[in-house]
């Protein structure tokens, strides 16, 4: 008697044991028929180097922005509707943390190209209720339209004002005739932004903006130290937005 | 009973009135449906997956195929057969399918449903 209700309690130990475990190891281990495209460009960290050298004015900055919108169908509002990926402000918009009231004339009139910073620790992901805003493993924030609500919680987490959102149906403010067929716009009460266009870098381009920059923007992998852009970084002086946010912005500035 | 006649009349006219919807449909509608006829590509035989995957489950593979491209940034889907295509409604989709009035919505409206895919994707008769 003594010997079976052992047997009992060591029986039943083993099987509560097989239970917890049955679930992991019943479960196959299939994965998704997906891959990756054979030329598209594979970074850790990518990041946006801009030399406000030789690219400071309206005029230089517009094309860029042109680039961008048109390959993105990004609507253009006359009103403080618009909505905007990337464009041209002044330096105390730009740069408020590092203003001093004697600073070089040339620097405080120059234009500086702004577009999301993709930071490392964005304020936009964390505040998004339903995980519309995420970021990618490649340091990169992207959005996911079907899911965005609306409710703008990003655009009051950003410090960088680098979120618009469709106040009316952007379509509206489309030239439905020129529009790239390859890529969506958005609708009515969603919250846009730059993707670092993430859907370029997926089959080995360079984003627009950079193409149309003509070397004023470098653009690169900050996690290999023989990047493009961790050179230019290593030669020159650079600054960020706003340093004191915390969020670690990955565009960086050339005064 | 009191009024059970009336009572028992009154029933029957309402379980009548109640299903007479029915009725109706079963005599005249049905008879009538026909199931849409679609506009197939025109030089492509062969969906990504098997028609009868396709007609059933076309809506779960497109929820996947956003989650893949947009949140895992793998782009390539590889089929059972082992070939290989572009994860894009606009590029891949509807490049066969070029004509969304003829395709998507010919069984769209008949089962009733309106997906929003079109509010921001741009379908390929182009917008007016």
């Amino acid at each position: 008697m003594k010997n079976n209700r052992r047997n009992f309690i060591k029986f039943a130990g083993l099987a509560a044991a097989s239970l917890c475990v049955a679930p992991k190891a019943m479960a196959s281990g299939h994965a998704a028929p997906v891959r990756k495209h054979p030329e598209g460009k594979n970074g850790k960290r990518w990041a946006m180097v801009v030399d406000t050298r030789t690219l400071n004015t309206e005029e230089a900055i517009a094309p860029l922005a042109e680039a961008c919108h048109s390959v993105h169908n990004v609507p253009h509002i006359e009103s403080k509707q618009d909505i905007k990926w990337i464009w041209a402000a002044p330096y105390e918009q730009s740069f408020p943390e590092q203003q001093n009231p004697y600073l070089d004339d040339a620097v405080k009139e120059r234009r500086y190209p702004l577009l999301c910073n993709h930071c490392d620790n964005p304020p936009c992901v964390r505040v998004c209720p339903t995980k519309a805003t995420f970021k990618r493993p490649d340091g990169i924030v992207a959005m996911d339209y079907h899911r965005c609500i609306g409710c703008r919680y990003c655009m009051a987490g950003c410090p960088y004002g680098s979120r618009s959102f469709n106040f009316s149906e952007p379509r509206k403010h489309l030239d439905l005739t020129k529009l790239n067929p390859e890529f969506p716009t958005r609708m009515r009460g969603v919250v846009e932004k730059c993707n670092f266009c993430v859907e370029r870098l997926s089959v080995g381009k360079l984003p627009a903006c950079v193409e149309a920059s003509g070397g004023a923007l470098t653009f690169g992998d900050l996690a290999d130290p023989e990047s493009d852009v961790r050179k230019v970084l290593r030669e020159n002086y650079t600054i960020r937005r706003k340093p004191t946010a915390g969020t670690e912005p990955s565009v960086y500035y050339i005064i | 009973m009191h009024y059970g006649g009336k009572i028992i009349l009154g029933i029957v006219i309402f379980v009548g009135l109640l299903l007479s919807p029915f009725a109706y449909n079963a005599m005249t509608v049905k008879a009538n449906y026909k199931q849409p006829e679609l506009k197939l590509p025109a030089n492509e035989k062969k969906c990504i997956e098997s028609l009868e995957f396709m007609r059933t489950k076309h809506m779960q593979l497109l929820n996947e195929w956003r989650d893949w491209a947009l949140r895992d940034g793998k782009r390539v889907y590889v089929n059972h057969e082992g070939k290989e295509f572009t994860i894009s409604l606009q590029n891949t989709c509807m490049k066969c399918h070029n004509n969304k009035a003829e395709f998507c919505d010919k069984c769209h409206n008949d089962a009733g449903v309106s997906p929003y895919c079109w509010d921001c994707h741009i379908q390929p008769e182009g917008l007016k």
